[in-house]
């Protein structure tokens, strides 16, 4: 912090300097981030009182893949690392290095999404999608909310490379990499819900 | 190396710290995978098993991913993620008690 | 082309409804008419609709939920009417079909798009002058939030011509409310209006959450923040918490409707009850979301007008906090009759009086506070007093449907319907308009009619004991909610007294429109020169009325509780200072604006099925957010020296007030407490 928040010049304490703007930002997504944790606690409630709801449709054992989830989650999980060394790279202010490693980060999490639009695809091609049973619905619905989240996180993830590579590493740019890389963390933890109670327990009938 | 410092004056990890969490947490991963896909354990078991490995994870990724600690940086996003978490337990606890009670009841 | 919109969407056949659209389209031409005449158009789009500015982004919350009081009144008035008539062989004017979308229409407005607003409209007129700060944390957000709002309900207003509005209540209980049972649009109009809205208001709760955290004036811990400023706060988190699961609920609903889900569907493995748990986990803290902030304006109107600092500081902090968590914990005293055990349903019912507690707590705070203070006896106190009757009894009759027993006898009868509007009239609308008539001045730079306005309480006060008393007696007769017609005689006297009673309400909005026009008119008699008409004790006051649009010239260094007042008793409240700085304003900007109206064309092309429309506006809607973020060039500098003149100017001002006699009919007496 400079010294500049801290002096009794009365005239610009209120009056926030671009180092306030920054972390009142970054405080106001964290709430963002916890009010999507309750939409998907809603959402993983609601998949926990349907999922045995098979309306005498499949379930989770006869459907779910676990090593194809577990590539997934490698994917997801490699993500999250990378953007960490996006933001490293960002902190050692080396513009290329950070446009690599989110180009790195983006096609991980573009891999994830393509194989979970497969897994979609497939599931409904074989007569099993949303509207079969409550259970199929609540699947759709959680593992997809979860999915359009890493979707809009790949979009903002582009705009914003495209805002380094015009802009270099402002201070606005900086702010706007770091809540991503808070969002895109915070996909993966959610994801950590979503294995372990849709598919492992999915699968343990 | 150091830990780095950004704009906001946060701590922002290290090098060291995002391999040590990645690490974790692939680990943290394979078990419950592991216990589920080869099924020799007990349901209940392999439940708890999935459970405190997902728990673990998480807390894996807030500190070594989020940088959460109990710093003075850190205070008000410590405070605000145990509040929510209280909150998310009462509505996945409470709608589980309310639901799984009507099931029983009313067939519901 | 148009999906499922044609030409029969409207409801031609209908005189009722078309009566209510020739009303309504009138009176939009009429003020579009005298914007063009006056030709006011370029001064409302740069000073108002593109404003970032929070005191005008909440005057127009306000004016926002003051027309959609008379829209929702105007359904309470045809309610009432209907019910005092159709007994026995009478059917009344009014179809079941019909009715149901008014008493569906009247609380969603009623909650939704007059209390929200009106909270959040005075959450932004004052919170951020009351911290000493000079702009919320995103004033950006704050535009595009009001214009979410607003657009949500144009949604419900544009239902009354274009398609029907939902029949299934405010709460939209499935199987009603899904598609097999509600085929029209109107669910889906009463999905979109409050999911759009449900984004304005979230991302309000985050505004003002980290305004409060973050952009105090130094000095100003948290406790020394005024109590409104607490409950702002508390509320916040309720927000944050709580509408996400709101979203949740009626997004699952729509993917019933839209993808033939089975979330709420009677067959295929949808569980009906799952929809009222979700619904009520957002439902319950709302109602204290709504509640919080009036008490808030309660705990800065007593003071101000006893002359004395609140009694029981801390143990208010407390309180407020203590209902803030309660309030996640009771949610189920709306469902006691679904069919729990004894154990589930006995929970619910301890913490729902145990919720109790805290509130009695902050009435005898208040009570405390105005016993041996000099109190002016003016409008704003006139409403405390009737909110102090009314609303404890309305909270008795909480906590009597608290009893799980008790409730199976009395739940949805009309003994509930007296419950909640007894709290909402008595404790939200009161306190709310106290709100308005207290802070007017701070926002218009003089001040409303004293006269009028304590006639329009005693309207409302009278109308309102006489609208809702004889629904507990009904209640207790077996008479249920939302009954369009009956065939008990026993009735129907009380009916009619109610709808009475709802005739003396209306006198009561009357009495509100003419005070605000006479004060208007009056304006030049009444200016509040010196930014301070009541001698008040918070930072708000030190500001001119209505202030500058940086509030501050030099941000206010805090040493303790009721900062102003002390300023004021240390005679450091006006000091000049030595040097004005220049001072960093963020620009206005068309994107919220821009952003509300694609979201309304974005809810409206959903419920019509215009698929297209659909991917166009959403489109829209992303391109104008990243273009926001591309843009570096969002603030604008005052200079020092316009500053100075401002100021100088102000000055001026409050040394004309101090020549002046003390203005006739000015504020009361006070009296010995």
């Amino acid at each position: 912090m400079t010294a500049h928040a801290h002096t009794i010049d009365a005239a610009h304490a209120a009056d926030q300097g671009p180092h306030d703007v920054q972390e009142s930002r970054a405080f106001g997504f964290w709430l963002y981030i916890l009010s999507d944790l309750i939409l998907f606690s809603a959402l993983f409630a609601t998949f926990v009182v349907q999922m045995r709801s098979f309306a005498g449709g499949p379930t989770g054992k006869d459907l779910f893949d676990l090593g194809y989830v577990a590539g997934e989650t490698l994917l997801l999980l490699l993500s999250s690392a990378t953007y960490g060394l996006a933001v490293l790279a960002m902190q050692a202010d080396r513009r290329t290095q950070v446009l690599r490693w989110l180009g790195v980060t983006f096609i991980l999490g573009l891999g994830f999404i393509l194989m979970e639009i497969h897994e979609f695809h497939h599931l409904i091609a074989e007569g099993n999608g949303p509207n079969r049973s409550g259970f199929l619905s609540a699947y759709f619905t959680l593992v997809g909310t979860h999915g359009t989240h890493v979707t809009f996180g790949l979009i903002w993830m582009a705009v914003l490379m495209l805002q380094v590579s015009i802009k270099g590493l402002s201070e606005p740019v900086q702010g706007r990499l770091l809540r991503l890389s808070v969002f895109w963390h915070f996909l993966d933890i959610v994801w950590i819900g979503v294995f372990s109670v849709v598919y492992l327990l999915g699968v343990m009938q | 190396m150091t830990q780095s410092h950004s704009i906001a004056g946060e701590s922002h990890g290290s090098l060291r710290g995002y391999a040590t969490g990645f690490v974790l947490s692939l680990i943290l991963t394979a078990i419950p995978f592991s216990m589920v896909m080869s099924g020799s354990l007990s349901k209940s078991a392999a439940v708890s098993g999935i459970f405190i490995a997902a728990a673990i994870q998480v807390l894996v990724h807030l500190h070594y991913f989020l940088h959460m600690d109990r710093s003075s940086s850190q205070r008000w996003n410590l405070m605000t993620f145990v509040f929510t978490a209280l909150v998310m337990a009462i509505f996945i606890g409470g709608s589980l008690w309310i639901m799984i009670d009507l099931h029983y009841r009313m067939m519901g | 082309m148009l999906g499922k919109l044609t030409l029969s969407a409207i409801p031609f056949d209908n005189p009722i409804i078309m009566g209510a659209v020739g009303i309504s389209v009138l009176l939009a031409l009429v003020v579009l008419g005298l914007i063009t005449w006056y030709r006011k158009w370029g001064y409302l789009w740069s000073e108002w609709l593109t404003s970032v500015d929070h005191k005008r982004i909440g005057v127009m919350y306000i004016v926002l939920a003051l027309i959609m009081l008379l829209r929702g009144f105007a359904d309470a008035i045809m309610m009432r009417s209907q019910q005092m008539l159709a007994e026995g062989t009478s059917q009344g004017y009014l179809p079941p079909g019909h009715y149901d979308q008014i008493f569906s229409a009247h609380g969603t407005i009623m909650i939704l798009f007059m209390a929200m607003p009106f909270l959040v409209g005075l959450w932004n007129v004052v919170v951020p002058q009351q911290i000493g700060a000079r702009d919320v944390a995103y004033p950006f957000l704050n535009s595009a939030s009001f214009w979410m709002t607003a657009m949500g309900a144009m949604l419900v207003m544009i239902s009354l011509g274009v398609g029907e509005f939902s029949k299934a209540g405010w709460t939209g209980y499935p199987p009603l409310s899904e598609l097999k049972f509600s085929p029209s649009t109107g669910v889906d109009y009463w999905i979109w209006a409050i999911q759009i809205s449900g984004v304005g208001t979230l991302l309000t709760g985050i505004n003002f959450m980290v305004t409060i955290v973050k952009m105090r004036a130094p000095g100003m811990t948290f406790m020394r923040m005024p109590v409104f400023v607490w409950t702002t706060l508390v509320t916040c988190v309720l927000i944050i918490l709580s509408f996400p699961v709101l979203t949740v609920t009626l997004a699952l609903l729509t993917l019933d409707r839209y993808l033939d889900m089975h979330f709420f569907t009677n067959a295929m493995g949808g569980n009906m009850m799952m929809y009222l748990n979700l619904f009520w986990i957002w439902g319950h803290p709302e109602v204290y979301i709504v509640i919080l902030p009036a008490f808030g304006v309660f705990s800065e109107v007593v003071p101000t007008y006893s002359g004395k600092p609140l009694f029981g500081y801390k143990t208010m902090v407390y309180a407020t906090a203590a209902i803030g968590l309660l309030s996640f914990s009771v949610w189920l005293h709306h469902f006691f009759t679904m069919g729990s055990n004894a154990d589930v349903n006995s929970f619910f019912g301890i913490t729902t009086m145990i919720i109790a507690v805290p509130t009695g707590v902050k009435i005898f705070n208040w009570l405390f506070t105005m016993y041996r203070g000099r109190v002016q006896l003016t409008a704003p106190i006139y409403w405390t007093l009737g909110f102090f009757s009314t609303f404890v009894i309305g909270g008795m009759t909480g906590v009597l449907h608290a009893v799980p027993a008790a409730d199976f006898v009395l739940h949805n009868s009309l003994f509930l319907v007296g419950h909640f509007h007894n709290m909402l009239i008595g404790g939200v609308l009161f306190g709310f308009l106290a709100g308005y008539m207290h802070w007017f001045p701070k926002a218009f730079g003089f001040t409303l009619n004293e006269k009028w306005g304590k006639r329009a309480f005693w309207a409302w006060l009278v109308g309102f004991y006489m609208a809702f008393i004889p629904l507990y007696v009904l209640g207790f007769m077996g008479m249920p909610r939302r009954m369009e017609h009956y065939t008990d005689p026993a009735w129907q006297p009380w009916l009619f007294i109610a709808a009475v009673g709802a005739l003396i309400i209306l006198m009561g909005i009357v009495f509100l429109a003419v005070q605000l026009t006479v004060s208007i008119r009056d304006r030049h008699a009444n200016l509040d020169l010196t930014g301070d008409p009541w001698n008040g004790r918070t930072l708000e006051w030190a500001t001119a009325s209505p202030p500058a649009v940086y509030n501050f010239p030099v941000t206010p260094i805090v040493d303790g509780l009721d900062a102003f007042w002390e300023m004021k008793r240390k005679g450091t409240a006006y000091r000049r200072p030595e040097q004005y700085q220049d001072i960093h304003m963020p620009r206005n900007t068309p994107a919220g604006f821009v952003l509300g109206v694609l979201a309304f064309v974005f809810g409206f092309a959903v419920i019509w099925h215009i698929w297209w429309l659909v991917v166009a506006s959403a489109l829209g809607m992303l391109i104008t957010v990243a273009d926001r973020s591309f843009n570096d060039d969002i603030e604008y500098v005052i200079p020092a020296a316009e500053v100075e003149r401002t100021e100088d100017e102000r000055r001026r001002r409050m040394e004309q007030a101090a020549q002046q006699p003390a203005a006739a009919g000015a504020t009361p007496q006070p009296v010995q407490v």
